[in-house]
């Protein structure tokens, strides 16, 4: 019977102990009166390099405390000050260990002097006060000299070709996607059907690259529904984005020489909310079960929902993203789908303008010398070489 | 001139947003903030615009007696309703407990995690049909697909303490690999086109 007892007092114990009941004396115990806190000594105020100027970095020895008596010091707080006499300012803290703060709230030319406090649990003890520290405002972020070499070769090299797919008058060779046919293969069912083409822009607004690329392929997936006759929905998420859809749609109708058939009202925003705007465009699935769907943007979670839903739908769904982790969905679900950089070249290859077309072909280049360059930095890597590795690298 | 303008627009301040990158000068910063700053208003402004529009949509529909117009109605409701409570007690109505913020947890949120928790079943029906082996290609996904998911769970560790480091292996290197690919070609496609909008090339939205 007592050990029945004592096991229940026991587990009550244990179940009061979790459920925070009772309470462990975690306190850490007064620290001895043989501890003592030594300050620190500040070594260095340096500007913080490639910044605009309202950062310095105040670098210390740590104070002997911590390896005569480890665990005495808990943290170090840094002090500004505009001049030694006057009041300093707490800017920071730091953990103990660490002898590095970068004070982030400066002016650029402004003096600032500083001093660092070694705090324990009932002592502390300050550096001597150091300064003048000034931030200094970079003109030039040193750190992306390389991006900047690569970005200007990769511009100069689409410059390039532009003019070339010029001279050539459009000549020039370029792979042909599957999924172009598709569009128009998709389109032609959904006028035979007599049923609508669903048309998504993704879930991003007018300032993210995919939207605007979206915006191209919709401006030739609205000429052929235009030509063809064809009802075109296309539900936003943003109004921007609805604005500039109603724009290339309303162009598109023109072109095809049908500016009566446009309808304003088919390109409306539905809600900014994520879900909510899954819910209103399945919706528009399973009560008018469109004849095609296009997924062509930036998507997020949503992306199989709206795929899966599609498909329960029998819809030709062809979808495009460059949001890698959205692309296996979009490949298992719909029946043609642009990878990535396919999505921003989709629009300028449909659109058939040589500048477009060359504009692709030099960006193949850049992509063929990033290959090399790859092979090549391997290459060196082994060699024990590793110049090319720390060329584009931003740290 | 109607065409000219917003290109130059589009031109001028695409070069310096690219400059920004590599400048940090606090003259620069300023400058980029407040075309940030210019840039959240006006997405403020098209808020409206956007409320405008679905209210016109909808009304439409129910004045038309559309198909589903019972919807629109709904729609209004929900719309006028969420309206009103978050603007007649001002700043105050976002604040717990107040009518607006209880029935955005206790209405939209579950319904939004409702949607969302779909997806738990929607893979289960892609994987079923991706994990298909159907030719060669298929059958390496399918192993692929085994091994990582056994690799993930205790009772793959059960069967053999091999398949998480196999797991990681996959995920580290023959993914990580492909991911990078595509990473690439992503980056330099976006490069391309944002060349294409700078120089006004790419205007399908305002030929």
């Amino acid at each position: 019977m007592k050990l029945l007892v004592a096991i229940y007092v026991a587990i009550v114990s244990l179940v009061l102990f979790d459920v925070g009941l009772i309470q462990a004396d975690t306190h850490t115990p007064a620290e001895p009166d043989s501890v003592k806190i030594f300050p620190p000594k500040i070594t260095a105020l340096k500007d913080t390099p490639n910044d605009a100027g309202t950062s310095i970095d105040i670098l210390w020895e740590l104070s002997p405390s911590e390896s005569l008596f480890p665990g005495a010091i808990i943290e170090y707080q840094i002090f500004r000050a505009s001049s030694p006499e006057s009041t300093f300012e707490r800017v920071g803290a730091v953990p103990a260990g660490v002898s590095k703060f970068s004070d982030g709230g400066t002016e650029p030319g402004k003096p600032y002097w500083y001093k660092v406090v070694a705090v324990g649990d009932s002592q502390q003890a300050a550096s001597e006060i150091a300064g003048p520290g000034k931030s200094v405002m970079q003109w030039f972020d040193r750190r992306r000299k390389g991006v900047l070499v690569f970005v200007i070769l990769i511009c100069t090299l689409i410059a390039v070709f532009i003019e070339v797919a010029k001279a050539k008058k459009g000549k020039m060779f370029l792979r042909h996607l599957p999924v172009f046919d598709a569009i128009d293969e998709a389109i032609g069912r959904a006028t035979e059907m007599g049923k609508k083409v669903l048309y998504i822009m993704g879930q991003s607004d007018v300032d993210d690259p995919q939207t605007v690329a979206s915006m191209s392929i919709l401006a030739r997936v609205a000429e052929k529904t235009a030509a063809y006759g064809t009802k075109l929905d296309v539900p936003c998420v943003w109004p921007m984005a609805m604005s500039m859809a109603r724009e290339t749609v309303k162009e598109s109708f023109l072109r095809a020489g049908k500016p009566d058939a446009y309808k304003e009202d088919d390109i409306y925003y539905l809600t900014s909310d994520q879900f909510g705007y899954v819910a209103g465009v399945d919706g528009v699935m399973m009560r008018d079960r469109p004849a095609a769907n296009f997924y062509l943007g930036a998507f997020y979670a949503e992306s199989l929902i709206f795929a899966e839903t599609g498909y329960t739908t029998g819809a030709i769904q062809i979808a495009g993203t460059a949001m890698v982790d959205q692309l296996p969905f979009f490949v298992v679900a719909c029946d043609y789908t642009l990878i990535g950089e396919e999505l921003y070249a989709a629009g300028a290859s449909l659109s058939g303008d040589p500048i477009q077309i060359g504009s692709i072909r030099g960006q193949d280049i850049a992509k063929a010398i990033f290959f090399f360059y790859i092979i090549a930095g391997v290459v060196l890597k082994l060699a024990g070489i590793n110049w090319l590795e720390t060329l584009l690298r931003l740290d | 001139m109607r065409l000219q303008i917003p290109l130059a627009i589009i031109l001028v301040m695409g070069i310096f947003t690219l400059v920004t990158a590599f400048i940090p000068a606090k003259p620069i910063a300023d400058v980029n903030q407040l075309l940030r700053n210019w840039y959240i208003g006006i997405i403020t402004f098209f808020i409206f615009l956007g409320t405008f529009n679905l209210a016109r949509v909808n009304i439409n529909k129910i004045k038309r007696r559309r198909r589903d117009w019972g919807y629109s109605f709904i729609l209004l409701g929900c719309l006028a309703l969420m309206l009103f409570l978050g603007f007649y007690k001002g700043r105050a109505s976002t604040e717990e407990g107040q009518p607006f913020m209880y029935l955005y947890f206790n209405v939209q949120f579950p319904l939004g995690a409702t949607m969302y928790s779909l997806l738990a079943f929607f893979v289960t029906s892609a994987s079923f049909r991706a994990f298909r082996a159907r030719n060669k290609e298929a059958l390496c996904l399918l192993l692929a697909a085994v091994i990582i998911m056994l690799g993930r769970v205790p009772v793959g560790t059960a069967i053999w303490k091999g398949f998480p480091s196999v797991t990681e292996w996959i995920m580290n290197y023959p993914n990580a690999a492909a991911k990078r690919g595509i990473s690439l070609g992503i980056d330099l496609g976006l490069i391309s086109m944002a060349l294409r909008m700078i120089l006004g090339i790419e205007r399908s939205y305002m030929q």
